[in-house]
């Protein structure tokens, strides 16, 4: 039974930082990922990264301009540490070798982005994630004698013992081994859980696993109605065209040819914080001003920027207009709309990482710190993973050197292993994995997108707790143990359907129009009530239930948001 | 909606019997990839087909396979393109990739071969001293050169069908070595010649590369990490004069010189004197593309391939002035796809340029080849 002062649940960016961190410290570690951690999905980010470096710049301006993105329910101390430390954390990636994009003077470039008031994003093409996730990962190659990988573990549960944590429960995908591991502190890096709307910009492994192992273990959610629509996907499969496109100039058009961003943010136009921008091309959608062959979409129009600069800076992009859409986006506009791209929301951490259960920790996608409160600015995340990433690495390390190795009993194994033989044993007459999975995520992205309705919420709740009573039966036709992707999709459904659960619940109880949450029967702001965090926790049964926290404000009162 | 027809390999290792074909149809738009035909049969028909995969946008480089026998990603290969290039029978066949050993249907150990190779080349930056306080300074086009090694997303394609590598498994392969260059071709790294020693003087190194160009028609990324071999031996060779045991850095000299001998590549030339490998035909356009762009610039400008390679040449004075100028100058900048796009016009200092309007064109007309680098 492997034993570690520190035990790592996801590779992608926030998981790999926490490594290295706790590394540093001299503790023992290891890090799991259910993919190899190159394949995680921090590898699709493409904007870029933003931390105040220029010289005109300031951390202040950052903070103001998240906390303003957040529509003011973002937790101000959190957001200044994010800010005060970015520039720091970015001179420690440039210096483990990632190769920002430079000017001619040889220094670091920046680019800009939605809802900031200054250029302010560093980059490297529009493959900003993967060039981040590839050096981490050298970095863990050369930290290899103190950072033990588990590569294609696929974590089932968090253990607990007396309301800590203590380790988990995992698989070795290769061989379906299955084996406790135990933990002094354990880092929850799993990322976020897109899967539960089709379509989405995000992976086919984001299903939410940490966020629902959590759950299921007391510790609660927060800020889990807050779901960001992206302005600029493609509506057939989601594919994400980087903000970075109307950072280098991009326009906007509707069928009219009209830049309507005009009449909705006419100082920032293009570049108002994404809730902002996703509303007006819904809006102009829905008053049918839309375009292509549904009038479902807008225009993105990259000809205005120079060519010469879009195949230099928007390079991956040309090549999904390319190949996944059929256009050469230089030459001409590409048809967008709005998708759902990201959680705000997740386990509710404080700015250590720290969760509510003793020696769990959390941090990237998974948690919420709050630093993104009702709307996530563009280029914020990556910072978000790496910043928190450090700190629960720091922090659930300097925990672990203090304190003996806990027991961890092998109950959630057995418990695990029972449920595993469960699964492979239904019989056919069970609904396959992809219809449930398929019906969850276009009622999730009919009733909880941009537009949101008390009806439309009821209803989808009353679809999620049926999937759920479906998806104690579902159907595996792979009954063996070497890589039975068909069992983990049946696991990951559990997790999928608890966080759409929990977020139509919030949603639900928001009864007012804040960042990505509009409710078109509270169309307004209402700081009076609203101006707080809802918490969803397991009331040790099966209905989540809501509780409140307050929002931390420092200096920085909310006042209204215009762009 | 159209209806395509899959063979998909499979292979059960618990099962005891041999790898065997599975066929499934699905119906999708001709322009959806093979990923999603492979999961459409996955999640209708048959649930235990295993394939890795995530991303579903080339991006993740989980989903390497062969397509009708060429190594490629799942993901990024169109049905309609993948029906083109299969069988009479018009069945589109999906094969686990090759020098990897399969774990199950079309999921190989990468462990076992890609990221063993990865590891053998010390892959992380071992900063220049002094580390600075805020950024390395370093010229933009230097960072922008690397990042097309950057753009590596480690699928695994070009190991694949990496001709060397089938006889030598020991090669350290495209993969790895373009990784290589990630570090020698980084201004920021203050190792480089203890990098070129090592890969030089490696059996299996650099110059274990027999030029086969699989690697690049492989790889998704425009990664072509045979031209990055190239830049690794030009500048073992050039920079360091690094003299290894295989004799491999003559076949380099004798390229450039051949060059700058004739003022473009002259391949009957350069057979004799350095190539005893496989060539292929394509390989005049690609390694040319693996040179400093300013030669590149001026070949692709001034010449046409075809007469190029049946006419002999002497140098043009503008030739050998841009050698002079690029080889005398204290730093050189490597170009590569993000500079130059899709175009083939690329971008010089002042000085090249004028030295590239300065050389006329030695009796060819003037015509663009397409950019090679896709
Ligand atoms: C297309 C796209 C573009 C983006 N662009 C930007 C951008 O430009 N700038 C920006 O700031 N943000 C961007 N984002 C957001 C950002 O990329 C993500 O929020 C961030 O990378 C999440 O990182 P993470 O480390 O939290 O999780 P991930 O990178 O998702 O990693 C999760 C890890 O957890 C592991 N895991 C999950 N479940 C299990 C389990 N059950 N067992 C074991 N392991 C498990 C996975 O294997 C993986 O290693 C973008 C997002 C998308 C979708
Ligand atoms: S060109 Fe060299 S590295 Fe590339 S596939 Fe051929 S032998 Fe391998
Ligand atoms: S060089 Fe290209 S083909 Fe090879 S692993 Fe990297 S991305 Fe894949
Ligand atoms: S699924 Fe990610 S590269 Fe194909």
């Amino acid at each position: 039974m492997p034993a570690y002062d520190v035990l790592i649940i996801g590779a992608g960016l926030a998981g790999q930082r926490a490594a290295i961190a706790a590394a540093k410290t001299g503790a023992t570690i290891a890090i799991l990922s259910k993919v190899h951690p190159v394949r995680s999905h921090s590898v699709a980010a493409a904007g870029g990264i933003n931390a105040a470096i220029s010289p005109v710049d300031d951390w202040r301006s950052h903070a103001y301009d998240t906390i303003k993105g957040s529509d003011f329910l973002g937790d101000q101390d959190a957001i200044e540490i994010m800010c005060r430390e970015a520039p720091a954390e970015v001179m420690w990636l440039e210096h483990a070798g990632v190769t920002f994009h430079r000017n001619q003077k040889g220094e670091m470039d920046l680019r800009a982005f939605g809802g900031a008031s200054m250029k302010r994003t560093a980059y490297v093409a529009d493959i900003t994630g993967q060039a981040l996730l590839h050096v981490l990962y050298e970095q863990l190659m050369k930290y290899h004698e103190v950072i033990d990988r588990y590569e294609e573990w696929f974590v089932t549960s968090l253990i607990t013992n007396e309301g800590a944590c203590v380790g988990a429960v995992a698989r070795e995908i290769r061989s379906g081994k299955i084996e406790t591991f135990t933990a002094k502190s354990v880092i929850l890096a799993s990322g976020g859980a897109g899967q539960c709307f089709q379509p989405t910009t995000n992976a086919l492994i984001c299903t939410g696993d940490g966020i629902a192992q959590a759950y299921q273990i007391g510790a609660p959610l927060m800020d889990m109605e807050m779901v960001q629509y992206h302005p600029t996907t493609l509506a057939e499969n989601g594919f994400l065209i980087t903000e970075g496109a109307r950072g280098e100039g991009a326009h906007l058009l509707n069928s009219e040819g009209e830049r309507f961003m005009e009449k909705y943010a006419p100082n920032k136009m293009e570049l108002a914080s994404r809730d902002v921008v996703s509303r007006a091309e819904q809006t102009e959608i829905l008053e049918g001003r839309g375009v292509g062959p549904d009038k479902q979409g807008i225009y993105l129009d990259i000809t205005v920027v120079p060519r010469k600069r879009t195949l230099e800076a928007l390079r991956e992009i040309v090549n999904i207009g390319k190949d996944f859409a059929g256009v050469d986006i230089t030459r001409e506009p590409i048809i967008i709309q709005p998708g759902m791209h990201y959680m705000m929301g997740g386990v509710k951490t404080d700015f250590n990482g720290a969760t509510e259960v003793p020696g769990l920790y959390a941090a990237g996608e998974v948690a919420c710190v709050s630093v993104h409160g009702g709307n996530r600015l563009g280029a914020n995340s990556l910072l978000d993973t790496l910043i928190f990433g450090r700190r629960s690495g720091e922090h659930a390390a300097e925990r672990a050197l203090a304190m003996q190795m806990p027991a961890a009993s092998d109950e959630q194994l057995i418990h695990d292993r029972e449920m595993i033989a469960e699964i492979l044993a239904r019989l056919k007459s069970g609904r396959r994995i992809s219809e449930i999975k398929q019906e969850l995520g276009t009622t999730m992205n009919r009733y909880a997108a941009v537009y949101r309705d008390e009806a439309g919420l009821q209803s989808a709740h009353e679809v999620v707790r049926r999937l759920k009573e479906e998806a104690k039966t579902v159907y595996v036709d792979d009954k063996g143990a070497v890589f039975n992707q068909d069992l983990l999709g049946a696991i990951e459904l559990d997790y999928m359907l608890d966080c759409a659960e929990t977020i139509v619940v919030a949603a639900l109880e928001r009864k007012e129009s804040r960042g990505a949450q509009f409710r078109t029967d509270y169309p307004e702001r209402n700081d009076a009530q609203w101006l707080k965090h809802i918490d969803v926790s397991r009331n040790g049964g099966d209905v989540p239930k809501i509780s409140y926290s307050e929002v931390t404000i420092t200096d920085w009162q909310p006042e209204a948001r215009t762009y | 909606m159209a209806e395509f027809k899959l063979k998909i390999r499979r292979y059960d290792p618990e099962s005891g019997s041999a790898p065997y074909w599975d066929e499934h149809t699905v119906e999708l738009e001709p322009h959806r990839s093979v990923l999603e035909g492979i999961l459409q049969a996955r999640n209708e028909n048959d649930g235990s087909i295993g394939v890795r995969c995530s991303c579903r946008a080339a991006i993740c480089g989980s989903c390497g396979v062969r397509v009708n026998g060429k190594p490629g990603l799942a993901c990024h290969t169109h049905l309609g393109a993948a029906l083109e290039s299969a069988g009479e029978d018009g069945v589109i066949e999906v094969e686990p990739m090759g020098n990897m050993p399969i774990i199950k249907d079309l999921i190989v150990d990468m462990d076992a071969v890609h990221w063993k190779k990865i590891q053998r080349v010390t892959p992380w930056l071992i900063g220049k001293q002094p580390v600075p306080e805020r950024e390395y300074i370093v010229s933009r086009e230097s960072m922008i050169d690397v990042t097309q090694s950057m753009a590596c997303i480690q699928c695994g394609a070009c190991v694949s069908d990496c001709l060397s590598m089938e006889v030598d498994p020991l090669f350290v392969g495209p993969a790895a070595l373009a990784k290589a260059y990630r570090f020698v071709g980084d201004p920021r790294d203050g190792a480089h010649e203890q990098r070129l020693k090592d890969l030089s003087e490696d059996k299996h190194g650099i110059y274990d590369c027999t030029h086969c160009f699989k690697c690049i028609e492989a790889c998704p990324k425009g990664v072509a990490p045979m031209n990055q071999i190239m830049r690794l031996r030009r500048i073992a060779g050039n920079d360091f004069q690094i003299k290894d045991r295989n004799n491999g850095e003559r076949h380099e000299a004798a390229f450039v010189s051949n060059i700058e001998r004739n003022g473009i590549l002259h391949e009957a030339d350069l057979l004799p004197d350095s190539y005893g490998g496989k060539f292929h035909p394509r390989a005049v356009p690609e390694l040319i593309s693996s040179l400093p762009i300013v030669v590149t610039a001026l070949l692709r400008r001034k010449m046409t391939l075809g007469k190029a390679l049946l006419h002999p040449h002497t140098a043009p004075d503008g030739v050998k002035r841009i050698f002079e100028v690029v080889e005398g100058r204290e730093e050189r900048n490597e170009f590569n796809l993000y500079i130059s796009g899709t175009d083939a016009e690329a971008e010089a200092s002042p000085e090249v340029a004028a030295a590239i309007e300065a050389a006329e064109p030695a009796g060819v007309a003037p015509e663009g080849t397409e950019g090679s680098s896709g």
